[in-house]
């Protein structure tokens, strides 16, 4: 009884702190339903395509023609065009596999896990990073099936009773892999098409030209708007996010076990699940920030993608980069005092420069664990030029960090007989950017043609848009 | 004579129902909780994003769709993990290092995959067949105003079909909600039962697609 009065006494203070500095609300300032839709249609219908979209569609058109050249090379010669060797048989592709199906990660995290957390924020750009998912599996589904050696193939990974009386070797967490990033590709195209279906027919009934009317007048399926259909679509769409929260987790979990189940050493850590999704996170968030900052400023759209949320994404970088670093730690903390010896070897090899790899260890530690620390400082994380930087560098010390788990892993094994180096050919670079290529003209073409908003999510944060007495 | 009696039910035959046009979301729902306690039931409400409390003032009830996703799941994870049990012990049982046939741990990962690929579709598809969706055309479209409804307008529609409905009087009911303009009829044109269809001269008897009723007072 005595306690209670101090009790109340600390609690005061805390709450008029809180009142005192009031969280972003991320609703659209200064803006009804009709400047809302508008705004974001006119984006897509009314706006001209500026010289800026034809100069980047050209050079990633350019860069996708690569990709087709390059992939039209390996499949008439094979995949020995690329540094594939023994023992460093999964090269570049593997490592553009994981780097991309990392990004697409923050898509779905976004799309799903956020709105289970009823973050508001979410709503301004769940549009762009599903996009964004779409198009990094896109590029991820390719690699492991171009370094098949026969890709033509690549059917026989799916189980179907075959000539062959054979079945998929279901013991195997590359077969995993394929059920893992083929339903999460299917889970997150259907989320991404029934999150646009509104928004799909407010084009329709906004469409000026006669194509533009019958192109979404079909894929919006002829959604009226009902409340009857709301009803079920908001059902709908919370269970997709209840199914595709714990999908995102299991991905690259599954991807990471690719290494993990393997015994190679610098492979074989019980770490790696958590490891891979943090990192997957951290750099899906990267590309998402990397994205938003040109579209708010191009499309005029930085009522609806504030600092505030390009703010709050920095925190995420910041967040996961922690937490990839932690997995930094961990791993050369174990290997240092474990007992095995060639591991130890392995990851002393990674960071002590016995050979080039030292120096992509260290770039990659820069990149990942040093530089985003700068958005510890709110003015920095505030600062879009910084925010953009430090992105970059983390893509680029995500794809490194892949590279290096990778080779350093298999160029030192258990047999010193069997050690060697990798060393890439033009045509990995060469397939590498073509799929940044690809990537960028899907995004590209997607941004000139469908809503790259939430348009009927966003109405429903206007103020007023649930009346004054809510429910019932 | 027969003309005067024709046009009138094929007037009558023809109207999908009457439709009210709100600028702010507490007057639909305000709109349509008026409506159900004054007995109409066919009736609609449409939202250019969900409003909370709609559908409940419609009286709909939880929708279905948890349980099938369930069912999918279910069905999901009994057949991946049956799949993999079928191919890797009983159709081709292969020995990989002396590990049991039936190696149940390893198949969690593709079982719960396939069930969540079951479950997504389940959900997608049950919506779909629910909303009876995809329907290209719908007698609501016939309105010039309602291309608003996906915008920033909200429409309240009280079908024809309902026993309550009476032209005037749903009409004058609608004007008492105080809609922004006026009643707004809403044609059926061309999707009628096919019987009308058949009926020589129907075409010219239905109406202009888009009439209001002028009853009494507008107001606002």
């Amino acid at each position: 009884m005595a306690d209670r009065p101090s009790l109340v006494r600390i609690e005061k203070p805390a709450v008029a702190v809180a009142a005192a500095a009031p969280l972003p609300d991320y609703t659209p300032r200064g803006h009804d339903f009709t400047s809302l839709t508008a705004h974001i249609s006119d984006v897509v219908l009314v706006k001209p395509t500026g010289l800026g979209w034809f100069t980047s569609f050209g050079a990633a058109s350019l860069l996708l023609l690569l990709f087709g050249g390059a992939i039209v090379f390996l499949l008439m010669t094979g995949v020995g065009i690329w540094g594939l060797s023994v023992p460093v048989a999964w090269g570049f592709a593997i490592t553009d596999f994981v780097w991309w199906v990392g990004i697409g990660h923050a898509g779905t995290l976004i799309s799903a896990i956020l709105l289970l957390l009823h973050q508001r924020w979410r709503t301004s750009i769940n549009r762009i990073a599903e996009a964004m998912t779409i198009f990094a599996l896109l590029c991820a589904g390719l690699f492991p099936l171009l370094h098949l050696g026969r890709p033509w193939f690549f059917y026989w990974l799916a189980p179907y009773p075959n000539t062959m009386r054979l079945w998929p070797q279901f013991r195997s967490p590359l077969v995993w892999d394929v059920f893992a990033v083929s339903t999460y590709f299917a889970v997150s195209l259907v989320f991404w098409y029934i999150g646009m279906i509104p928004d799909l027919a407010t084009m329709r009934d906004r469409a000026t030209s006669r194509r533009g009317r019958i192109a979404y007048g079909v894929l919006a399926m002829g959604w009226r708007n009902s409340a009857r259909h709301w009803h079920r679509y908001e059902s709908t769409y919370l269970l997709l996010g209840g199914l595709a929260t714990p999908l995102v987790i299991s991905v690259h979990s599954v991807v990471s076990a690719d290494f993990a189940a393997a015994i190679v050493p610098g492979w074989h850590e019980t770490v790696f699940p958590p490891y891979f999704v943090a990192g997957a996170i951290f750099s899906g968030f990267a590309m998402v920030i990397l994205l938003c900052v040109p579209i708010r400023h191009i499309y005029k759209l930085k009522e609806f993608i504030t600092i505030d949320h390009l703010e709050v994404m920095g925190k995420i970088v910041l967040a996961t980069s922690l937490l990839t670093s932690f997995g930094y730690l961990s791993e050369q903390t174990l290997s240092w005092y474990g007992h095995e010896k060639v591991e130890h070897y392995v990851y002393l090899n990674r960071i002590a420069a016995f050979d080039q790899y030292a120096f992509v260890s260290w770039s990659l530690v820069f990149c990942n664990t040093v530089a985003p620390q700068i958005l510890w400082i709110p003015r920095l994380r505030r600062n879009q030029v910084v925010l953009v930087a430090v992105s970059t560098l983390v893509l680029v010390g995500m794809w490194l960090e892949r590279y290096m788990i990778i080779t350093t892993s298999l160029h030192r094994d258990y047999l010193t007989s069997s050690w060697g180096m990798f060393l890439p050919t033009i045509w990995d670079f060469l397939t590498f950017f073509g799929s940044i290529g690809l990537f960028a003209t899907a995004f590209l073409l997607f941004i000139r043609s469908a809503p790259i908003l939430a348009m009927s999510e966003l109405r429903a944060m206007l103020p007023g848009s649930h009346g004054t007495e809510v429910g019932r | 004579m027969k003309p005067q009696d024709s046009q009138h039910d094929s007037r009558h035959n023809s109207l999908h129902g009457l439709m009210v046009e709100f600028i702010a979301a507490d007057q639909i729902l305000e709109g349509t909780r008026r409506a159900w306690q004054t007995g109409y039931r066919e009736m609609d409400a449409y939202s250019p994003y969900p409003v909370e409390g709609l559908a409940a003032c419609l009286g709909l009830k939880k929708s279905p769709i948890p349980k099938i996703v369930f069912i999918g799941g279910l069905v999901g994870v009994s057949c991946g993990l049956f799949m993999q049990y079928y191919a890797s012990a009983v159709d081709y049982p292969l020995n990989v290092g002396g590990r049991p046939f039936n190696s149940w741990p390893a198949y969690v990962p593709i079982g719960f995959e396939v069930l969540v690929l079951v479950a997504a579709f389940s959900a997608v598809f049950a919506m779909l067949y629910l909303n009876g969706l995809p329907r290209p055309n719908h007698p609501v479209f016939n309105v010039p105003e309602f291309k608003r409804a996906s915008q920033d307008r909200f429409f309240l529609c009280i079908e024809a079909s309902d026993p309550l409905f009476e032209r005037d009087q749903t009409a004058r009911f609608l004007l008492s909600l105080g809609p922004h303009g006026s009643v707004i009829e809403v044609p059926r044109e061309d999707i009628g039962p096919p019987e009308q269809v058949d009926e020589p001269g129907l075409r010219g008897a239905v109406p202009e697609p888009r009439t209001t009723v002028q009853v009494g007072e507008q107001q606002t």
